[in-house]
């Protein structure tokens, strides 16, 4: 390869990485066609490298790469005159005579808002977000979510299909829908950030974890929403959970949890960013879910500057988050902090409150369960409750850590 | 629907089966994960299985039979069990055999099963 096709390769390359999302973005939201909007800019991208070597880099690479792709759907669309809109055939086309400019709006926010529409399956919202505002390869994304690929590739092509068939619109919610909507948002988010934390073994392998995209997600939307409290809560929560990352495995294999994790080894400077964060999502005036479970996992954190855990008040704020707002996990997680903060028998009870069709495959509520009955002294219940739970555990270091807790709670009712 | 999971093990996974060292922690994890798989009722049939050099090969090419003991050699994991199991898609079958011990040494195969068409 020649130093200029090398250059120009190389452009093509930055240009789509650092621009994808923001330009299929905004492709997309003018043609309401996520996938129509992908071919042409991936044909857009062909060109370039076709084109870059002979004539040169652009001076202005997004904007050269926007009017091929646009010009592109417009010729998909003269052929295609049944499914052409013609108000949008006439925007294209008046643009199209215009010198490309590189200030575009930013339609990222509009694309997040429709990939977690609720008419949109679940399971898909995550990677569909991940894929069209991020760019990520189905393989890379496959491993993490623990969908096979063409499993996977299907789904994200029927969701595709949906938006366009349905014409989910594209458009940013009405006032009274954004909370709900942007909780949607925010939701998925935070699962592609859990699939990093939880990931099963070797869904790194190819990505570190989907934490850092999540966080680039969240930011986005903190910049786009200035005014909005909840994604600041979110993104307050996952620094303080990455902020601990170094004190969870020390060493690699290792698992250490969290109230037997050496504080000193915690990011005191990310600990204190999230804080700040935090205060200003709290001058908004605008509670919420990520907020609560942000000031639950900041008040773990204080164990670096205090030297002792909040129990009562950690139970407080799962009290007050479970009555707005209960999910399986922060039920499990405040029925434990109850047991810490001396009502032993309060958090049994609440970990049996919860619905046994729900807990019964629930990887923590088992550990939970287990850790409060050796609390209590009740060591066969308490071994049975760690074997469901190294049952259903699918991360080794995991596993490794609660077989030991295991042996330890055995060779408790040795006579000594 | 029903799938079967396959799980290969490495050479070292099946040395930990019988060294008093290892040996519970390997077999502490899989009676966790088959009771698992049992109080959750998708368990239709399965069973571990006796190490490779136990196996014996059978084939016949051109009207001759042969037959040869232990196991392929040139694979590094071999077959040390199979679960049959009844469960909702591909979702949950996946999810089962990442809870598997085998999958973070050796590998897991999920096969979804062929069954013979309805005779009604």
């Amino acid at each position: 390869m020649t130093t200029r096709a090398a250059v120009a390769q190389r452009a093509a390359e930055t240009a789509a990485r650092s621009a994808f999302g923001r330009l299929l973005s905004w492709l997309a939201w003018q043609w309401r066609d996520i996938a129509a909007a992908e071919d042409a800019l991936s044909d857009a991208l062909v060109k370039a490298l076709e084109r870059w070597p002979l004539d040169g880099v652009p001076d202005k690479p997004e904007a050269w790469l926007l009017a091929v792709a646009r010009r592109q759907l417009l010729q998909v669309a003269r052929h295609d005159r049944v499914r052409c809109d013609p108000a949008v055939t006439m925007l294209l086309a008046d643009e199209d005579s215009e010198e490309p400019s590189d200030a575009f709006p930013d339609a990222r926010l509009k694309l997040l808002f429709v990939c977690a529409h609720p008419a949109i399956d679940e399971r898909v919202r995550i990677p569909l977000m991940l894929q069209t505002v991020l760019g990520l390869q189905v393989a890379d994304m496959a491993p993490a979510l623990l969908m096979s690929p063409a499993a996977l590739a299907q789904r994200l092509v029927r969701a595709k299909q949906k938006i366009r068939d349905t014409g989910l619109r594209f458009e940013e919610p009405a006032v009274d829908d954004l909370p709900q909507r942007l909780h949607h948002v925010l939701e998925a988010i935070y699962g592609a950030f859990g699939l990093g934390l939880d990931a099963v073994d070797g869904a790194e392998e190819r990505i570190t974890s989907l934490g850092p995209e999540a966080k680039f997600l969240c930011k986005l939307v903190c910049v786009l929403l200035p005014n909005a409290a909840e994604p600041r809560g979110l993104l307050a929560m996952m620094t303080l959970i990455d902020a601990r990352a170094a004190a969870r495995e020390p060493q690699p294999g290792q698992f250490v949890p969290l109230p037997a994790q050496d504080p000193q080894l915690w990011d005191r400077d990310a600990i204190v960013v999230a804080d700040k964060l935090l205060w200003e999502a709290a001058r908004l005036r605008n509670p919420g879910p990520f907020q609560l479970e942000a000031a639950i996992q900041s008040a773990h954190c204080h164990r670096l500057f205090t030297g002792s855990t909040p129990w009562s008040g950690i139970a407080q704020l799962y009290a007050n988050s479970n009555s707005f707002y209960p999910t399986l996990g922060s039920r499990v997680a405040g029925a434990v902090a109850t047991a810490e903060a001396g009502e032993l028998e309060q958090g049994l009870l609440a970990l049996d409150a919860i619905d046994a069709s729900e807990a019964g495959q629930f990887q923590p509520w088992w550990v939970a369960r287990a850790y409060l009955l050796d609390k209590r002294g009740d060591v066969a219940g308490a071994l049975d409750s760690y074997e469901r739970a190294i049952g259903l555990t699918s991360q080794s270091r995991l596993r490794a850590h609660l077989q030991k807790q295991m042996q330890l709670t055995a060779r408790s009712v040795r006579p000594t | 629907m029903q799938f079967m999971l396959s799980f290969s093990e490495t050479a070292a996974d099946f040395a930990n089966r019988d060294n008093p060292a290892t040996a519970p922690a390997y077999w502490g994890a899989w009676n966790a994960y088959v009771s698992a798989m049992g109080q959750a009722g998708i368990v239709v049939s399965g069973n571990g299985l006796q190490p490779t050099h136990t196996a014996t090969h059978v084939s016949v090419r051109d009207g001759k039979r042969h037959i040869h003991d232990g196991p392929y050699a040139d694979t590094k994991e071999h077959l040390g069990g199979y679960f049959i199991i009844e469960v909702a898609g591909l979702d949950q079958a996946l999810e089962w055999a990442a809870r598997s011990p085998n999958a973070s040494t050796g590998s897991t195969e999920v096969r979804s099963a062929l069954l013979p068409p309805a005779s009604a």
